[in-house]
Order: C-alpha cells, then sequence, then structure tokens
C-alpha cells in the first residue's frame, strides 16, 4: 500500500456513460483490491473520496454532483490529478456464485470486483439499479465480462420495474448465492443487510460516509450501526472498511 | 497506576482529537485496550474545521489541520455525560478537553463541561485560535498560560486538570512552572508542532490551511526533550505524547519524566489494535530488563 503524499495520475482518456457520468481513465496502473478507494486532490479545488473503478489502467467513474466532480469533468488529457491511496478494505471473491447489487455510482466497484471473479471462473450476476434507464450505469461492461445482467428500474424505463431489492430477493431465494456484494446508497444497503441476513447468505458492503482525513484519525465517516445493526459500534468508512465484511448468521 | 487520584489500568492515554469524535468511538478505543480516553477538544462554539486536504502522511510523520471540528461545549457536554459512566464501568476514566479563544471563554467552557463530570480536563492552550493579533498560542507565554489555568482550575472545582503545551516555545520549563503555580494538576507534553508539506507538483502546500501540525514518528524526539524539561521543572504528572507507536516508544517516555503516555497516530501506522499492542511491548520491555514498576523507570534517563 502506497502510503506517503500524493501521486499523480494524468488523464488519458474519458468517455461518458450518461449525461452526468463520466468513466476516467488515467496514464498509468494502480495495485490495489476492489472496492479500496482513493482521496483525489486538485490542488486549489478540494479533496474527495473516489471508488477505484478500475486498476490497469487506473481508472474512476465520477458523476457530477458538486464543485469538486466537476473539476473532475473538466480534466483534459493529459491533465493531472493527485491520488492518495489506495486506502481502505475492499471485496474479497469468497465462494462460486458471486450476485452484485449496484446503485447509481456504486457499480464502479462492483465491476472491478466481477473482474476478479470472472478470472477465477466464478459465476456473477449484476443486479443494477436506478430510478430511470438513463441512471443504469456499466450494464454492457459487467456483460463483457461474462455476467449475467439484470436491470430495474423505479419507472420501469429499462428492465422491470421495482426497486432492486424486488429482484435481489427473488434470486437470494434460489438457494443458489454464495455471496452479496454491494455498493451504493446507503439506503439500498439497509435493505440489503436485511435481506442477506434473512436468507443467511455472507455479504460484503461498501458503506459511504463524509470522508475528512481518510486515514482513520478524525472520526468523521463513523457508520451508525442504525444503518446495519452488525456493524460494530463506532466503525469507520475509511479504516475499517469502506467494504464491512459479515459472515453469513 | 495513578494519575491525579484515579486508578489507570495501563499508563496508555488516547490523546485529543484522535477518535475521540463520539461515545462510540471513545468506547471502541477503551475496549481496544486504553487506560484512560480523552475527547476531541471542544469550545464554546461549533466548528466545522477546514475543508480538505487536512491530513498527509509524509513519509516520516503525519501533518494535520483537521480545525478543530466540534459541535461545542453545550452539546458535548451530554456526549460526555452519556459516555463517562459506562466507560467508568469499563474502569477507563474519561477525559474531556477543551479550547477556547479568550481566558473568559476558557473559563465558561471549562464551567460547562464541567457538568459532564469528566475525571479529568484537559486545557488546550497550544491552538491557534486567540486573542491577540500575533496568533501566539497561549502555551506560548508563561503568564497568558497561567492566566488560562487560572480561570479554568477555578471554574471546574474539583476535578483535576491537566494543561497541553506546545512544543514550539523557547523554554518550555518556564512555562510548565507558570501553569502548575497557577493550579494545574497536570501536564500534557506535547500538541503537534507546527510544519509545512509542499507538493512540488502542485506548487503548493498540500493541506489547504497551508500549514498543520505534526505529529508520529517525527515528533517523538521534540516531545521527549519537552518532557524532561518539565520533568525537571516541576513535580506534576506528565502525560507525554508525540509519535509514541510502540512499547519502546511509551517506556522512553516514561524515562524521560512522564507517567502515563498519550496516543494518537498510532492508529494509522499499528492498525486498530494499537493500544493493545504498546501495552504489551511495554510489558515485554520490563519483562526483558528486570524492571517490575513504571516508577523505577520514571525519569531514569534525567539521573
Ligand atoms: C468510499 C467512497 C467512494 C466513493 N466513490 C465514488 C465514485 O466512485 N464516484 C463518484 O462519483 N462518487 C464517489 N463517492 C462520492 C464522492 O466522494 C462525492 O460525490 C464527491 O465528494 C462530491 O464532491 P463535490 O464537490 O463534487 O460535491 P459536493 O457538493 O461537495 O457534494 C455532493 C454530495 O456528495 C457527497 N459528498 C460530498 N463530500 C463528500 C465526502 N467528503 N465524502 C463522502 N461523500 C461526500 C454528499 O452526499 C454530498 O451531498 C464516493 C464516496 C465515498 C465515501
Ligand atoms: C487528527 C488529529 C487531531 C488532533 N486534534 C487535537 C485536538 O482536538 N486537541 C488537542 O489537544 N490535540 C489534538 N491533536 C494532537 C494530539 O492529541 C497529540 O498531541 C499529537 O497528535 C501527538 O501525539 P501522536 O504523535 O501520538 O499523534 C490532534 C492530532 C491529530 C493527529
Ligand atoms: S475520514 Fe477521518 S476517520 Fe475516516
Amino acid at each position: 500500500m502506497i502510503r506517503e503524499g500524493f501521486r499523480n495520475f494524468r488523464l488519458a482518456s474519458a468517455r461518458w456513460l450518461n449525461d452526468s457520468t463520466l468513466w476516467l481513465t488515467f496514464d498509468s496502473d494502480i495495485e490495489a483490491e476492489p472496492g479500496q478507494f482513493v482521496m483525489a486532490w486538485l490542488p486549489g479545488v478540494g479533496e474527495k473520496p473516489f471508488s477505484i473503478a478500475g486498476m490497469a489502467p487506473f481508472s474512476l467513474m465520477v458523476v457530477d454532483v458538486g464543485p469538486f466532480s466537476h473539476a473532475l469533468h473538466q480534466l483534459q488529457p493529459g491533465d493531472k490529478v493527485w491520488i492518495k491511496g489506495p486506502l481502505g478494505h475492499g471485496f474479497q471473491v469468497e465462494g462460486d456464485n458471486l450476485l452484485l447489487v449496484g446503485g447509481g455510482y456504486g457499480s464502479a466497484p462492483l465491476l472491478a470486483l466481477a473482474h476478479d471473479a470472472r478470472t477465477k471462473s466464478a459465476k456473477v450476476t449484476a443486479c443494477l439499479g436506478a430510478r430511470t434507464a438513463e441512471g443504469l450505469l456499466l450494464g454492457k461492461d459487467f456483460a463483457d465480462l461474462g455476467c449475467q445482467v439484470e436491470f430495474m428500474t423505479e419507472d420501469g424505463s429499462a428492465g422491470r420495474q421495482g426497486l432492486i431489492t424486488l429482484a435481489v430477493e427473488e434470486i437470494l431465494a434460489t438457494g443458489e448465492v454464495d455471496l452479496l456484494a454491494a455498493c451504493g446508497p446507503t439506503g439500498m444497503l439497509s435493505a440489503l443487510a436485511g435481506l442477506a441476513r434473512q436468507y443467511h447468505v455472507p455479504s460484503q458492503l461498501s458503506w459511504e460516509a463524509q470522508m475528512r482525513c481518510g486515514m482513520g484519525l478524525c472520526g468523521s465517516c463513523e457508520v451508525p450501526q442504525s444503518l446495519d445493526p452488525a456493524l460494530p459500534p463506532g466503525w469507520l468508512a475509511c479504516f475499517d472498511g469502506p467494504v464491512f465484511n459479515k459472515d453469513k448468521d | 497506576m495513578e494519575l491525579c487520584g484515579l486508578t489507570l489500568k495501563n499508563p496508555l492515554v488516547l490523546a485529543s482529537g484522535v477518535m475521540g469524535t463520539s461515545a462510540t468511538l471513545l468506547r471502541r478505543v477503551a475496549l481496544g485496550g486504553a487506560g484512560a480516553v480523552t475527547a476531541k477538544s471542544c469550545g464554546p462554539v461549533a466548528r466545522a474545521g477546514h475543508p480538505n486536504p487536512v491530513m498527509v502522511d509524509w513519509g516520516h510523520g503525519l501533518l494535520n489541520a483537521i480545525g478543530l471540528t466540534n459541535p461545542g461545549a453545550e452539546e458535548e457536554v451530554d456526549l460526555l455525560a452519556a459516555t463517562r459512566e459506562e466507560l467508568a464501568q469499563m474502569g477507563v476514566p474519561l477525559f474531556a478537553s477543551i479550547f477556547a479563544g479568550t481566558e473568559e471563554e476558557f473559563a465558561q467552557v471549562a464551567g460547562v463541561i464541567a457538568g459532564a463530570k469528566p475525571a479529568l480536563i484537559e486545557v488546550n492552550i497550544s491552538c491557534p485560535n486567540v486573542r491577540d493579533d500575533f496568533g501566539t498560542p497561549f502555551a506560548a507565554i508563561p503568564e497568558t498560560a497561567a492566566a488560562v489555568t487560572q480561570a479554568v482550575k477555578r471554574a471546574v472545582g474539583e476535578i483535576p486538570i491537566a494543561v497541553k503545551l506546545a512544543p514550539n516555545v523557547p523554554d518550555i520549563g518556564r512555562i510548565a512552572a507558570a501553569v502548575v503555580a497557577a493550579g494545574a494538576d497536570a501536564i500534557t507534553a506535547v500538541n503537534t508542532m507546527p510544519g509545512m508539506v509542499i507538493d512540488p507538483e502542485a506548487a503548493q502546500p498540500v493541506l489547504s490551511n497551508k500549514t498543520g501540525g505534526i505529529s508520529g514518528p517525527a515528533l517523538k524526539p521534540i516531545a521527549l526533550r519537552c518532557v524532561a524539561e518539565i520533568a525537571k521543572t516541576v513535580d506534576v504528572p506528565i502525560i507525554g505524547t508525540g509519535g509514541v507507536l510502540t512499547g519502546r516508544d511509551a517506556i522512553e517516555m516514561v524515562m524521560a519524566g512522564a507517567i502515563a503516555v498519550g496516543v494518537g497516530s498510532a492508529f494509522w501506522y499499528r492498525g486498530e489494535n494499537a493500544f493493545e499492542l504498546i501495552a504489551e511491548e511495554m510489558k515485554a520491555f520490563m519483562m526483558d530488563n528486570g524492571y517490575a514498576t513504571l516508577s523505577e523507570i520514571k525519569g531514569k534517563a534525567l539521573r
């Protein structure tokens, strides 16, 4: 793990995934586990956490939601971004049949996990959910890796209509899933934690919180147990996670 | 061991500002083997802190400018009150920590926080948020350091106070003598050392605040020197703090004259078992070298 200071990466290319989301590919590789994150710094703009979406070459998937992500969207090929990390603990491939559940930009670290799982010849089902078809990200990339892909949209504009938990529950009910791995909004993760408990399936859920130091010292990224009773009290997303690895119960 | 009439199961104290921002985190560090835990410093009003980046590992230590993020004394007092009992049942005393911009504010914050009956109140006089126009911390001048100490002592009644000193002063012994004369029951030495890390590619300081406080390995020799000078000058318990990552580091602090040892950055360097590891390593060192009690070691390097 590289821990000292920041390293520079230069933007190689950028690809639009939808109106507000760019896939940024940089000029060199990073060694990391799927699910680990980096702190990205743009001098004069700020510093924010992002999941590592690709390792070879280093890639980020960035949704334009505010000043910092907007500045990342303005980068031109050759421009530098300052990277601290990889930080935190990521996903581990466990078992032969993985169910990956991504909400929004949560599909980015899961794509890296799918890549690892497919390299180990595991069967992977990717459930991707969003409000509308426009919000579904990386479906083709998962399919290209040989994953089975299920889409759910709240308005029914792509795939089936409804919340992602509907599809997840059906798949868990088959009794064939060895591991449920997910990343997305905390509400979705809380629901999935409940389903994993109900169906006695091991889970790896990647939690989000406001990050400041990113190094386990400032205490700002504590994830409350109210989101998942299985989380240990005082659990820090940057230090203990972001992925919480829970054996079945 | 004993500190200001309190019994600690080991001499390791969680340093203020590291992890101690919530009841659950304080409890976690207590369960993780700390002898006592200090909450994050709180001031008169809520502060959001500085924008990111607020922290960097520059290879030989850490540099941080979190910016004294805190919810303000009125909210902090509830957090402390809710946590104190539970920690006490675990045999781990809870220390509060306070900062303010003026003597009067210090007294006011201390008065509010005393309401939670913490086992000890640490007075952080080494913060940059100060009254005069030159940005000199209270800890830089013996008279101001003493005045704050006296004001706090008057406001908190029976609760013991430890005054936390800054390392970047010309004569730390004089400051220590002044705060002890003004009623300090103990001294915490030291806070972080001001510093700057520049990123040459960015051609600017890494922290948004430009400067920050150095902690971790780089701070240890500075802290040891400060502790030694204080121990030579005054006779109150010293919580030696700065760059303690291992049991040997902790032993060095005690040999310099400390009786308890503050631990902060070690979480980054040693992981979540930092306290257990340091405590075990201390014990092993003492066994290997034929020491039975800490008091045999205390100040040994100065004799
Ligand atoms: C572990 C982790 C991985 C992430 N991975 C990705 C990713 O792969 N792609 C992506 O687009 N986004 C990711 N995010 C979220 C990303 O950090 C925020 O969207 C980004 O910081 C927004 O900054 P901004 O200045 O553009 O917007 P702002 O206006 O600052 O914030 C917009 C929203 O972003 C979130 N946010 C802002 N600051 C932080 C912070 N310091 N920590 C966490 N969330 C914050 C909040 O929900 C806020 O409402 C991740 C967050 C975490 C904690
Ligand atoms: C992230 C961070 C936050 C800190 N916040 C405070 C604080 O609020 N009040 C305070 O008195 N000291 C604060 N400190 C200083 C520590 O309490 C301690 O004095 C210093 O870090 C040296 O010890 P260490 O090398 O073991 O970390 C902070 C240090 C760090 C690293
Ligand atoms: S962001 Fe500071 S502890 Fe996680």
